[in-house]
């Protein structure tokens, strides 16, 4: 039984991996989720600057899912190197992605010029996050036009791959997604959090997030994300890494037949801790057992035919 | 989240009160709750108090949020509290317990002395602060029948010098079948070489800077295993909290840059 992918040239041993803002902060935590059976891992978002983020409450739970306001926070992505480092030396054969992101098109494409010159497989660009729109504005990714331009600012400025992780919080994400496949992105990363949301402590009455709103991820989005990963297979050719609200194997089975070949894994973490990884992939093991499946990839785009 | 009404608050010192929360919190000694001031910040503080209907947080007044709980918060307003989080203390069948505390590192341990107190444990608790007005505790840890010895950096009362002084003189004697510290960095990693030396367990109870407070943001976790102190901690084995290599060299800040602890 085969539960290795290849995407984008690279080798992924299983279909997991670490989505970016998930216990991605330094490369020792990465390395610690790889010796809990994660395939691959996403560091957290980088800009050029060093960023503290949000004041806390940043990360809140409620029945249903988590919300959360962290702010993109992070060291800046040439300090961020370090990191990396540590990640590769301990894991060298696991695919290592570099998440980045920036204030306009022009900081992407330094920061992603830089992150290219890391020890990263693949880089991920992160302009669909929904809790900095005050500093940064509507996200890129919420714009077929805006997406296509950054992303093809950034292909010219790099070598390795390019993921572009899309926004659900738009009208139409296949017709984005379309658009970044034609600017040049070689894989789709979706989704990224909900919303914006808000909770309301009813004694204090005043919102809980520092930043009052935040991005709405864990089980409670999964068929959003199912949805969206299913409707940019239907229009694009590129891999897609599904991810958003993945809690469980059978989850993750869906959204490999939505048309995922990766999972972004994330939310899992709050409801299963590290076991998580093992649990996920020993379900895919079982389930491709029982159904008489033979390699992971068979799965992909099955609820198409 | 909970919102929960402050019910008491006693002024230890002018650095250090206890607040007192009328709720079950079912907390295990170890564990910690993030303290939300609204409008300021959250931050995780440990319980240092527990019973079945109420339990308590000591809070020194340290950052600007600490600085903002001690100034605003009167009786009978509200906190936010989530937790408990986090892997507390173990006290296995021990018989004979040391506990080494530094300042604002004691509350946690004291916790643990009512939970080793219910069990009939026999408990050593070596409490220390920089000056006689800064030391807190003394009386309930004698309370619970403690043996209470006591260190200050400017010998204003007990020892002169450091809670470190006293655990080596201590573990000398024998009879001590495990050591529990919480306090500044430096001293707990001299308190668990002590231990080792005399081939005693310890276990040590960790401070990083924490966003999620339930394992999955990796704001707390620590070079060298890459475990997350909010969730694989705060409380860890010294031979595990030995092997991190920053412990008692340096910290991350909101970014996750390296600072200084």
């Amino acid at each position: 039984m085969n539960l290795s992918v290849n995407v984008c040239g690279i080798e992924f041993p299983n279909p997991t991996v670490l989505a970016s803002g998930y216990l991605g902060v330094t490369g020792a935590s990465l390395a610690n989720c790889v010796k809990h059976g994660c395939g691959a891992v996403t560091g957290k978002t980088l800009f050029l600057e060093e960023r503290p983020g949000h004041p806390n409450p940043t990360v809140l739970t409620y029945p249903g899912g988590i919300i959360n306001a962290v702010g993109l926070c992070g060291e800046g992505v040439k300090e961020g190197r370090h990191e990396f480092e540590v990640f590769k030396s301990a894991c060298p054969s696991n695919p290592l992605i570099g998440s980045v992101a920036g204030k306009n098109i022009k900081e992407l494409v330094e920061c992603a010029r830089i992150m290219d010159s890391h020890p990263v497989d693949m880089l991920e660009l992160n302009f669909s996050c929904p809790n900095v729109d005050d500093e940064m504005g509507r996200p890129i990714a919420c714009d077929p036009l805006m997406t296509a331009q950054a992303t093809e600012a950034v292909k010219k400025a790099v070598k390795k791959p390019v993921a572009v992780k899309l926004s659900p919080n738009t009208a139409d994400i296949g017709l984005i997604a379309k658009h970044a496949e034609a600017a040049g992105a070689d894989a789709i990363t979706a989704i990224n959090t909900v919303g914006p949301g808000m909770l309301i402590d009813i004694y204090t009455r005043k919102p809980i997030l520092a930043n009052k709103v935040g991005g709405v991820g864990g089980q409670g989005i999964k068929p959003i994300a199912i949805r969206c990963v299913y409707d940019i297979y239907k229009n694009v050719k590129i891999p897609i890494i599904g991810t958003g609200g993945i809690s469980n194997g059978k989850d993750a089975i869906e959204m490999m037949m939505a048309g995922a070949s990766l999972l972004g894994i994330g939310s899992a973490l709050a409801y299963h801790d590290m076991k998580a990884f093992n649990m996920i992939i020993d379900k895919i093991r079982s389930f491709m057992e029982e159904e008489g499946f033979t390699d992971v990839a068979e799965l992909v785009g099955l609820a198409h035919e | 989240m909970l919102s929960l009404k402050v019910s008491d608050i006693i002024n230890e010192n002018p650095l250090f009160k206890t607040y007192v929360f009328k709720h079950g919190l079912n907390a295990r000694p170890g564990q910690f709750v993030m303290v939300w001031m609204p409008g300021v910040d959250e931050v995780p503080m440990s319980v240092g108090w527990v019973e079945a209907d109420e339990f308590r947080i000591g809070i020194f007044k340290a950052g600007d949020c600490t600085t903002a709980i001690h100034e605003q918060v009167k009786i009978g307003d509200r906190l936010g509290i989530r937790g408990p989080f986090g892997k507390g203390f173990d006290l296995k069948d021990y018989k004979k317990i040391t506990l080494a505390g530094g300042g604002c590192g004691t509350p946690p341990l004291l916790a643990l002395a009512q939970k080793a107190a219910e069990k009939g444990m026999d408990v050593t608790a070596i409490i220390g602060a920089r000056s006689k007005n800064l030391l807190i505790y003394e009386k309930e840890f004698k309370k619970l029948g403690c043996k209470v010895l006591v260190s200050t950096d400017d010998g204003s009362k007990g020892h002169k010098g450091f809670i470190t002084d006293i655990l080596k003189k201590e573990l000398e004697k024998g009879k001590t079948d495990a050591v529990y510290t919480c306090g500044p960095e430096k001293m707990m990693v001299k308190v668990i070489e002590i231990a080792q030396d005399h081939k005693i367990p310890s276990q040590a109870s960790l401070e990083r800077f924490m966003k999620c407070g339930f394992g999955i943001c990796g704001q707390c976790c620590i070079d060298g295993t890459g475990l997350r102190v909010c969730k694989d901690g705060p409380v860890f084995d010294g031979e595990v909290a030995m092997k991190h290599k920053e412990f008692g060299k340096y910290a991350r800040s909101a970014s996750g840059k390296r600072c200084d602890l």
